[in-house]
């Protein structure tokens, strides 16, 4: 962590509506999780007490005390994709990555969380990595899914 | 600045109807999970590699997710054809189409001959009908009334002037010019009821927030759409988002507030990116900012991000939220119209009650109420989806019913049947097949043990199970519960327990009298709607399909053939085809046979992952139930 990137986005967020938030949103995306020296230097920074901020920090889904991995599987477990098989795909996740949904994979390259709605359920089962969805998935269909985004990722480096 | 609508409506219809050939395509969140980005991309390639002189733009969704990527050709003049599942190689044929001037006819869902402005009534006619299919009257469409989605997958979301072309922000000039008694007179008048799932009034709610004493008041916008199977919200923001800040400003002048703030979900990137560019478009044309359209009223819109928690969407929870604190509920009253965000008064409505306010003040809050039920009004926006043919975004007028919703425009549930639909999500219930010919209207779901909710219509059939389905909803509840008041906390903590016991075949009769008492004490003891809502999944499944909850509990048998332990599939011999389908889906190889020829299911290999049970055309893969 550094400090002056911490205080840059610090200095991002003027308004007074959301900006907690949009600060912490921007530390998690930055580092993909909070750090606790960020934590506590945002709490000097804007005089809001270090409970307060813990508090948000642990009450939302989107924040992390802990690193999440490079890339972001999520699995929609939303009713539509629910009773079309949701369920068959993150068994097929688990399995195939090793890990168990929340859990990140040993060499810190995927994260595997179950998130409640994508909001494509016109598509479901779907599942979201990097932000990318991809819909009407069978289990069947998932190796190459993985397979496609870890050859893109070696690409890109 | 003034406003120039009238540049910027000749400049709109520049880009909607240009006089060369013009491609669009929908790239809201659906079409892109559908492959839109890799057409729109290739569509791209293949104009500049040809040198065609044509415009290729990007809409939000037409509604018609099942159908998706969508892909529009306009000729000047003439009709527009819509395409569905367009993929990379059929844009090849598009495009040589529109060199000779010839389409192909392949994946053609339909042709446009005429655009309708709701806001003004102007219709843009395209050409005479040459006896082909209208996409008007695509069984999809034709019961449709597109009022909250009027300009949803018409307009480029990022194009204002486009939004103006089709009459955007003649509402907001025409109520700067009338006092705000006379514009909350209008709503009232609509009969408008928030479409974020309570159905409260909104013109009562905006007359209370206009009477609370303050000279700081604030309007919010509800993009929080927690509910999961619903994403109408998402599809207006992303594809038509100056009509929620029109709406919003219209709101902000009637009950005196000057800040608007939309809480958006964070699972929604381009919806927020989407409506950054709307507002950054409507500063700087005059539309946001201040002495708007020369009236001395100023109003500004800010973006809150949400960061994933369900009762965040609960309105005294969000408040706490954009607060920067966690999104805990606290007890009305005191309700958000007299001591809401930073303790002043606040309004608060979903996302599409405000995409509803720009007709309603044009057309009129009587032509609003003409449509709909005598208690509800105007149209809904539902997204059907889950066991259905036609999967999408439909809008109906209020009172339609289940039947015309889900065959009519759904196209039914295919060769297996249809046992139930879901409605409100967590807060809601299941109704029963036996019910289709129910109105839907906020009163009549409410009496069949459901609720209207946000608009997700979850559509199931005989191989959801009832059980594991309330299950679903519990854990979801138990999951989201902020834990401050203690019947949501512990009560559906309890709750998920014994239907776990149930599911598993390990409860016993007295257990789903104990689950019953107890879902209707959290009922009424929860601090919010959150948890007085929680039980509604188990006790509408309880009442409709108690015999299911029965067969597992009593013959530890799970007749929909969907927790794991309570049951085994077979072939049935004589409804077998000998297709072999079933054996190639099979994961485990556990099904053998030979074509033509009834194909043998092996008991010891199968996982029960279902596979073939849906794959299954003739319905010959039977639920049967587990030897012990
Ligand atoms: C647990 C819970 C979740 C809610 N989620 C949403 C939501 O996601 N979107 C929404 O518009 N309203 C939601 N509501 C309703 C809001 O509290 C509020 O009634 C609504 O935003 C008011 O707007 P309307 O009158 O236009 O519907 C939720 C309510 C509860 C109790």
């Amino acid at each position: 962590m550094n400090v002056t990137e911490i205080e840059e986005i610090i200095a991002r967020h003027q308004e007074v509506d959301g900006r907690v938030s949009g600060i912490l949103g921007d530390i998690q995306k930055k580092y993909r999780y909070l750090p606790e020296e960020a934590l506590r230097l945002v709490s000097k920074k804007l005089g809001i007490p270090l409970t307060q901020l813990y508090g948000v920090a642990t009450f939302y889904a989107a924040f992390s005390l802990s690193p999440k991995g490079e890339h972001l599987i999520s699995v929609c477990h939303g009713t539509a994709c629910h009773i079309r098989g949701a369920v068959q795909l993150s068994e097929i996740l688990e399995k195939k990555l090793q890990i168990k949904e929340g859990e990140t994979t040993k060499d810190g390259k995927f994260t595997l969380e179950a998130v409640r709605c994508l909001g494509c359920c016109s598509l479901a089962p779907v599942i979201s990595i990097d932000g990318k969805t991809f819909g009407r998935l069978k289990p069947e269909d998932i190796p190459g899914v993985i397979a496609g985004w870890k050859e893109r990722d070696n690409c890109d480096a | 600045m003034m406003p120039d609508l009238s540049s910027l409506c000749r400049k709109g219809l520049e880009a909607l109807y240009p006089d060369k050939v013009k491609i669009t395509v929908g790239r809201a969140t659906c079409g892109r999970a559908s492959g839109a980005e890799e057409v729109y991309q290739a569509l791209l390639a293949e104009v500049k590699e040809r040198g065609l002189d044509c415009t290729v733009a990007t809409t939000g969704c037409l509604g018609f997710c099942q159908e998706e990527p969508l892909v529009c050709v306009q000729f000047p003049g003439k009709p527009r054809y819509v395409y569905s599942r367009v993929r990379p190689e059929l844009v090849k044929e598009i495009i040589v189409g529109v060199i000779n001037q010839n389409m192909p006819r392949k994946r053609l869902l339909g042709k446009v001959f005429e655009d309708e402005v709701l806001i003004t009534g102007e219709k843009v006619k395209m050409d005479d009908r040459s006896g082909d299919r209208s996409l008007a009257e695509n069984p999809f469409y034709l019961p449709q009334v597109k009022v909250a989605t009027r300009n949803c997958g018409y307009i480029d979301p990022g194009s204002i002037a486009e939004y103006v072309a089709r009459g955007g922000y003649l509402a907001l000039q025409k109520a700067l010019a009338q006092t705000p008694e006379e514009i909350i007179q209008e709503v009232l008048e609509s009969g408008l009821r928030g479409r974020g799932g309570g159905g409260f009034p909104t013109g009562k709610k905006w007359d209370f927030a206009r009477k609370s004493p303050g000279g700081v008041k604030y309007v919010i916008c509800n993009a929080d759409e927690g509910d999961p199977g619903a994403y109408m919200d998402r599809s207006i923001l992303e594809g038509d988002p100056h009509t929620v800040l029109e709406g919003m400003t219209i709101g902000g002048y009637a009950i005196g507030a000057h800040t608007g703030i939309i809480y958006c979900r964070a699972e929604y990137p381009l919806a927020v990116a989407t409506l950054r560019e709307a507002i950054k478009q409507a500063e700087e044309n005059g539309f946001l900012g201040d002495d708007i359209f020369g009236s001395g009223f100023s109003f500004r819109i800010e973006i809150v991000e949400g960061r994933g928690a369900f009762v965040c969407g609960e309105e005294t929870a969000l408040i706490a939220s954009i607060e920067g604190k966690m999104g805990e509920p606290s007890p009305r009253p005191p309700f958000p119209a007299e001591r809401g965000l930073w303790g002043k008064p606040t309004n608060i409505n979903n996302v599409e009650t405000w995409a509803n306010i720009p007709p309603i003040i044009m057309k009129g809050g009587k032509w609003f109420a003409g449509m709909g039920t005598e208690n509800s009004k105007g149209t809904k926006v539902f997204a059907l989806v889950g066991d259905i043919k036609n999967n999408g975004l439909v809008e109906v007028p209020m009172g339609t019913t289940l039947r015309q919703i889900i065959y009519d425009i759904g196209g039914g549930t295919g060769v297996f049947d249809f046992k139930a639909v879901q409605t409100g999500g967590p807060s809601g219930g299941c109704i029963p097949a036996s019910l289709i010919d129910l109105p839907v209207d906020y009163e009549e779901l409410t009496k069949a043990g459901a609720i209207m909710g946000s608009g997700g219509m979850v559509v199931m059939n005989e191989h959801a199970c009832m059980v594991d389905v309330a299950r679903f909803f519990i854990t979801f509840t138990q999951d989201e519960s902020c834990g401050k008041c203690l019947p949501c906390r512990e009560g559906t903590r309890q709750m998920l327990e014994l239907l776990n016991k149930i599911c598993a075949g390990k409860a016993e009769m007295p257990d789903l009298e104990l689950l019953e008492n107890l879902a209707l004490a959290i009922k009424d003891a929860a601090l919010c709607g959150l948890g007085q809502t929680a039980p509604s999944p188990v006790l509408s499944t309880l009442k409709y399909f108690r015999e299911e909850y029965e067969a597992h509990i009593r013959e530890k048998f799970c007749p929909s053939g969907v927790c794991r332990e309570l049951f085994e599939l077979t072939i049935a011999e004589e409804a077998c085809r000998g297709c072999g389908r079933c054996a190639e889906v099979c994961p485990q190889q556990a099904i053998t046979g030979q074509r033509k020829q009834p194909y043998r299911l092996d008991q010891d290999r199968c996982i029960r992952c279902r596979a073939c049970l849906n794959t299954c055309r003739h319905k010959a893969i039977k639920v049967v139930p587990p030897r012990r």
